[in-house]
């Protein structure tokens, strides 16, 4: 049988405010336990929970940027259950009333565009850290994480693979970032999904019986647990078992999912609107001055990189993957011109430093003004390409501008006819029986010849004159 | 009556067991009619037509009350754990819970 996969994800982003979402306690990671903790955070009887703006115009920037309707009154409610990582015995989060709804965003699937819908986009606090006691039957609760704001942005059951669902994942986190809303590390939990999964016989139009994944902290994770997921499930299908809907955490270790300990009774949240929270009022002018406030973003950026710099699809991907490259690509770009030479460098030379150190741009030693005088340098033929391979390499280790390099290594490519002609006269005559064979025919030899000037002068000449002189000199 | 709403016991014991209560047979019995009290109470506003009113979630009619996003000074950790009833170094501790 022909199965199809259905795949719906729920990603929790942390904002990236300095408070938390309902009082002033700081939201750095790593402090002290308990240290970022106030009445309100705690949970203490008589404290009144107040929403920080920045969460609600961060979450609108999200809204806008995944092409959401901002709901013009959204509310708060209580989520209700016990559990020690939440000190008041609920969450506040949005139920009923979300900040955003029905909105989209685009993958490129194979050169062509597909829509995913998004759902919802929600505010609500974060819970606490637990730490299991090893050997004694105890928990360790930190309630630094407690109400450091998130929205939850759910999607729609629109993706067909798992590879589609990494896809849509590296676009949210990318636009995340983009926007300068969230940190997106995935390590430090700012950036968290789960994910819904199912499958069903090609065709048909219901729905399978789902799993929810949860602890997956990469993107390769979510593509690797979806893919055991869904083996999983058609192993079930194809031996008549039957799929129960159920919370599954994947193993990173052994590479599987396995069915998570329930707690006792069913989930009954109980949730009703938050009385200490006043409604959330947006209207159009709001919504129009965060619209301004919005960044290009990495989908436009591509397609005008593509149209404006005449670069490859590859290339405007890569480049704009990190707002911070883009920059640094554009600023080079506006130096020198020549953008398709500009996107091999960066692409290349200093992505491949960058990535072998685990650097990111902005600890770049090359700045862009030094990448684009080598690149002159290149253009004018003060240098050589192979030249400018070893100049780069000096330049990211040391972090100087191309000119002081080449002084210092006395690298000036020897551009003077008379000198290199003197310099291939000699050449020649040393080699009688290759310039026989090369004017019987032999005109692989051309190399040959090429390499010996190239030897003679350290690889200083330069490489179009010389092979303008030796076309002529060696023709007799 | 007709319409109503009509709690059971079987509903108090688990709306009890959602909030951690233990409560007695006889305590049981004593909160279902008070609880059916109640509901009878309130389905007297059934009696308005409330087509086209948008359903009120809060008792004010303040909206956008918001903080600006200025760190303050927190409790610091020895406070906040003052009144906990366990604590060990930094954290609170509690009975284990696992997922």
């Amino acid at each position: 049988m022909e199965f199809e996969t259905v795949i719906g994800l729920e990603v929790h982003a942390q904002m990236l405010t300095d408070t938390k979402i309902f009082c002033n306690c700081s939201t750095k990671f790593g402090g002290t336990p308990n240290s970022h903790a106030c009445p309100v955070c705690l949970g203490m009887p008589g404290v009144l929970p107040v929403l920080n703006k920045k969460v609600v115009e961060y979450g609108m920037k999200m809204a806008l940027a995944t092409n959401c309707t901002i709901n013009p009154s959204n509310s708060f409610a209580r989520k209700n259950y016990f559990y020690p990582d939440l000190p008041k015995g609920y969450q506040i989060s949005q139920f009923a009333y979300p900040l955003a709804e029905h909105g989209y965003i685009l993958l490129e699937i194979n050169g062509e565009q597909k829509k995913i819908g998004i759902t919802r986009i929600h505010m609500e606090e974060d819970a606490g850290k637990l730490m299991h006691d090893e050997n004694n039957p105890v928990s360790y609760v930190d309630l630094n994480r407690t109400g450091v704001p998130l929205i939850e942005i759910v999607s729609e059951p629109d993706m067909r693979s798992p590879e589609e669902a990494a896809d849509y994942l590296k676009r949210l986190h990318e636009i995340l970032v983009y926007l300068e809303i969230c940190d997106g590390n995935m390590e430090e939990g700012s950036f968290r999904c789960d994910a819904n999964v199912s499958i069903r016989p090609k065709g048909q139009k219901e729905f399978g019986t789902r799993a929810e994944l949860k602890n997956m902290n990469s993107f390769r994770n979510v593509q690797r647990a979806l893919e055991y997921e869904v083996k999983r499930q058609q192993y079930l299908v194809e031996n008549g078992q039957k799929i129960v809907q159920e919370t599954r955490l994947w193993d990173d270790a052994q590479g599987v999912t396995n069915p998570m300990r329930s707690k006792e009774e069913a989930h009954d949240y109980r949730y009703f609107p938050d009385p200490d929270l006043v409604p959330v009022m947006v209207d159009e002018t709001w919504i129009a001055r965060i619209r301004e406030e919005l960044p290009e973003l990495p989908l436009v950026k591509r397609e005008r990189f593509v149209k404006d710099y005449q670069i490859p699809a590859y290339d405007a991907g890569v480049l704009t993957a990190d707002k911070a490259l883009a920059l640094y690509y554009e600023d080079v770009v506006k130096l020198c011109g020549k953008p398709k030479q500009v996107s091999n460098w960066v692409m290349g030379d200093v992505l491949r430093f960058l990535n072998e150190e685990k650097r990111d741009i902005r600890q770049c030693p090359i700045s862009a003004k030094s990448l684009a005088d080598m690149i002159t340098l290149i253009e004018e033929g003060a240098i050589s390409g192979k030249m400018a391979k070893d100049v780069i390499d000096d330049m990211y280790k040391t972090g100087k501008p191309p000119q002081d390099i080449i002084k210092e290594k006395g690298l000036v490519q020897i551009t003077d006819e008379g000198e290199l002609i003197k310099t291939i006269s000699a050449i020649i005559e040393a080699s009688p029986n290759q310039l026989k064979d090369y004017r019987g025919g032999k005109e692989k030899l051309f190399g040959f010849f090429v390499g010996q000037v190239m030897k003679a002068t350290q690889g200083k000449a330069n490489p179009q004159l010389v092979n303008d002189l030796l076309k002529k000199m060696l023709a007799g | 009556m007709e319409g109503i709403l009509k709690l059971t016991t079987q509903n108090v014991e688990y709306v009890a067991k959602l909030a951690r209560l233990e409560v007695t047979n006889q305590e049981k019995e004593k909160f279902t009619a008070q609880l059916n009290d109640i509901l009878l109470y309130i389905d007297k506003l059934n009696e308005l037509d409330t087509t086209g009113v948008a359903p009120m979630s809060h008792a004010i009619a303040v909206t956008n009350a918001f903080r600006e996003d200025k760190v303050a000074e927190s409790l610091g950790t020895q406070r906040a754990l003052a009144n906990a009833p366990d604590a060990r170094g930094e954290f609170f501790r509690v009975p284990k819970v696992i997922d």
